[in-house]
């Protein structure tokens, strides 16, 4: 490694005993809106100065919390919502207007859509410049209103703390997700004295966590009589910490459980029981399962496209409960004939108590098994052939722990990393899921470094195409000493699409292939981080070893099969018992 | 590329005969139902802040809800107000209509009028001047009021249901209809029903007016 790009890292203790008063009165807005961050528990932060935003950053001067300055707005918004998904707490991110805010604007994006907690907070032009395209002047609450949960624009210095407690409040609360304060500067500079309350969610705002008794009642009647039932567990189970109850729900009466993405690690995928993920990349036995049941025990999903594919044959002839904090969600895409609102672990442990019986379902679940056998998630390493991507996968597993993160970017590379990966502990498996943002993994790694333990192995499988997207934030890690480990899985195709355009394009691989890209091992090296090159199946596991044993950001150039392709697939819009096992069953 | 799995290939394995519809509904494989769409009119109690139009208004255009009419004004209660609106949807795309409005922060209550609710809308109509007996005529047939007279142009009012409006439309087309500017519906439920859930008709002033207090600063 470059002795010149080695960055020299202060040591904590001795930052641990610089003295920084804390807790002084509120003297302005800003101090005020770092007051009920404070409030709110908030350790860390990830954001980027700027003009707008100033009086913010010159509050947190005097703060106790972690602020982690990163190279781009967008990683700072995907760092806060990984932060967000690993500690199940808000993360915040803060950029200032115009172009901060903008740059925020993918992460929050992505948050909305998988209901990930997490706060922004924009600097905004001063309030007799709104709306006169002043320099760096956006109109953010405009922008983010329709994929944010909430958004609020400071209008008065006294109570701008409170709208931050608020915005922090919502974006913990019912369904989780992104909220937004914009903050004029004149608003964060003004004086007040007044330091903000609790964070409280407004009066219109009141989500059902209790679900109906007769909505209960008649869910447990419908599963009690399944004969071929079947659990689909959605992100929501995560979100409401409900993965206990799920557990015990379904192994007590013995029904298959299925997850959609953003649930994995819901249910340990080493149990019997776990038919694992389905959907457009989800195991053949898991589509199976889905599509053959009689009764389906939906909870916290909200029935995305990459799930169900095409509606018409979705659980085709399946009895839906979905239970949902959202009611919104409920009858949205698919119908529910039994729906039941209320927050996941209440309505689970309410419907186990209905449960009169257990579903008569011994047949089922011998065919689910055999399904397990019939579909196997497999692939072949001759030594002769480069690298298979599912190898590499499978040797990280072999020499982590079960509570290892894994962060991706999304592509090929994430598809086979929830494949081939057992996840058995929720808030472990950290990706990009209803917004696809490429270029996810690495920030999100930063973010999930910070919320995790520190015994916690961080490692975050990339492809050559999303690494690309925010490989800067490698200067962040090495900045910021953090213990990553980024796995590229290089192909040197934008490899989805790809694929896409092997099956549905005639091969023409317009725009797909990625013949330049770099020698990621020295650009890491480049960045002070340590970099690794395996091209061969007898390097893998030693240099695993070393890429984890090394104290610091790793990236390991994995140059693999570039030929190889995500199967099962469901085509765009098909039936899931469809899936094709290879290209030419598309 | 003949890199893959195995397992039998789809057309080996069995497939259920079942089928759903648009709506996501489970339907009988012969009889292939479709839904209808119908009008609806739907009334939300928000609060009255700045943005909560343009939010209820992205909300439709987002989701692709196909929008008759929208009418907003305040309320008897200091800082709310009411959004009609007529929408023509399927029962389930009415149902995600009063669901996803219901979910806005500012929303405080959503409600869908039903057939005896009481309706009207209002238009301006500008017509040609030279027949004013006539134009008269029809006005106060249509209980309308003349609000602008003048040599070339004459400018009348007419209120009442979206019948009464559309026919009074038709009969004023003989004298050359210059402008015409239409408000869309506004309802309330009939008598002591509430026109949107927990709205209390009589008291609504005094039970909801703490509401109001900690909003001043947001939003959307």
């Amino acid at each position: 490694m470059s002795e010149r790009a080695t960055s020299t890292y202060p040591d904590s203790t001795e930052e641990s005993t610089d003295e920084k008063p804390t807790r002084r009165p509120v003297t302005n807005g800003a101090q005020s809106v770092v007051r009920a961050l404070e409030n709110a528990g908030v350790k860390h932060l990830f954001g980027v100065q700027g003009g707008a935003i100033m009086p913010v950053y010159d509050a947190l001067y005097d703060s106790e919390m972690t602020h982690v300055t990163m190279a781009h707005e967008q990683s700072a918004s995907h760092a806060a919502d990984a932060y967000g998904i690993v500690s199940g707490s808000p993360g915040v991110c803060l950029a200032t207007s115009g172009p901060g805010a903008t740059n925020l604007v993918t992460g929050i994006a992505d948050a909305n859509m998988d209901s990930d907690p997490m706060i922004a907070l924009t600097g905004q032009v001063p309030s007799d410049m709104v709306g006169s395209d002043a320099f760096q002047e956006t109109d953010t609450t405009g922008v983010t209103a329709p994929i944010t949960k909430a958004n609020y624009f400071a209008s008065d210095t006294d109570t701008v703390g409170d709208v931050v407690g608020e915005a922090f409040a919502m974006a913990a609360s019912g369904r989780q997700g992104p909220t937004l304060v914009d903050l004029p500067k004149d608003i964060t500079n003004a004086p007040t004295d007044r330091e903000p309350g609790p964070g409280r969610t407004p009066s219109t705002y009141n989500p059902r966590t209790d679900p109906d008794p007769e909505e209960v009642s008649a869910a447990a009647s419908a599963l009690a009589g399944a004969k071929k039932p079947v659990i689909l567990a959605g992100g929501g189970v995560i979100k409401a910490n409900a993965t206990e109850q799920l557990s015990e729900f379904a192994i007590e009466h013995e029904i298959p459980v299925v997850t959609t993405m953003p649930a994995v690690g819901a249910f340990p995928e080493d149990h019997p029981l776990s038919m694992e993920m389905a959907g457009m990349h989800g195991t053949g036995y898991a589509n199976m399962a889905i599509t053959h049941c009689d009764v389906m025990l939906a909870v916290g999903t909200r029935f995305d496209d990459r799930l169900t594919g095409g509606i018409d044959t979705f659980a085709p002839e399946a009895e839906i409960i979905h239970i949902d904090i959202d009611p919104a969600e409920v009858s949205k895409n698919i119908y529910a004939d039994y729906p039941v609102i209320g927050d996941a672990g209440t309505a689970l442990t309410r419907l186990y108590d209905a449960m009169a019986n257990e579903p008569d379902a011994d047949d089922w679940r011998e065919q689910c098994q055999t399904w397990k056998d019939e579909y196997p998630m497999d692939y072949q390493t001759p030594e002769d052939e480069p690298l298979k991507p599912q190898f590499v996968v499978e040797a990280f597993d072999a020499v982590t722990d079960d509570d290892t993160i894994i962060t991706t970017g999304v592509g090929q590379h994430q598809m086979w990393a929830v494949q081939y990966w057992t996840f058995k502990q929720p808030r472990t498996w950290v990706s990009s899921h209803g917004l696809g943002t490429m270029g996810y993994g690495l920030p999100a790694a930063i973010g999930a470094r910070l919320a995790a333990r520190d015994d916690q192995t961080i490692i975050s499988f990339e492809g050559d195409g999303s690494f690309l997207m925010t490989l800067q934030e490698l200067s962040v890690a090495v900045r910021d000493h953090m213990d990553i480990t980024v796995a590229v899985l290089n192909n040197k195709y934008i490899g989805m699409v790809r694929q896409w355009q092997d099956a549905f394009f005639e091969g023409r691989h317009s725009a797909s292939e990625y013949g330049w890209c770099p020698e990621f091992d020295k650009l890491a090296e480049a960045f002070g981080a340590k970099g690794f090159r395996v091209d061969e199946y007898d390097e893998v596991a030693d240099t695993i070893e070393a890429a984890l044993a090394y104290d610091g950001p790793s990236v390991i150039d994995f140059h693999i099969d570039p030929a190889a392709n995500v199967y099962p697939m469901v085509a765009s819009g098909a039936a899931n018992g469809r899936f094709a096992l290879s290209e030419d069953q598309l | 590329m003949t890199q893959g799995l195995q397992g039998p290939r789809p057309e080996e394995r069995p497939h259920p005969e079942g089928r759903r519809n648009a709506q996501g509904e489970r339907i009988d494989p012969v009889q292939e139902a479709k839904q209808e769409t119908r009008q609806a009119t739907v009334s939300a109690l928000v609060k009255h802040e700045p943005g909560v139009l343009s939010l209820v208004s992205g909300l439709f255009s987002r989701r692709q809800f196909n929008i008759e009419s929208l009418t907003v004004g305040p309320t008897t209660v200091d800082g709310h107000a009411r959004i009609t609106l007529v929408v023509e949807e399927t029962d389930a795309g009415i149902d995600q209509i009063k669901k996803q409005l219901a979910k806005l922060k500012p929303s405080i209550a959503v409600g869908e009028l039903g057939t005896d609710a009481v309706r009207a809308e209002l238009v301006l109509l500008k017509v040609q001047g030279h027949e004013p007996d006539k134009v008269h005529a029809i006005t106060q047939m249509y209980e309308g009021q003349t609000l602008d007279a003048g040599p070339r142009t004459i400018t009348v009012q007419i209120t009442g249901d979206q019948r009464k409006i559309d026919d009074a439309v038709d009969a004023f087309r003989q004298f050359g209809i210059i402008e015409i500017a239409r408000t869309g519906q506004t309802a309330l439920a009939r008598g002591d029903t509430p026109t949107t859930p927990g709205e209390s008709p009589a008291a609504s002033a005094e039970s909801t007016a703490s509401e109001t207090q900690n909003s001043s600063n947001t939003q959307q």
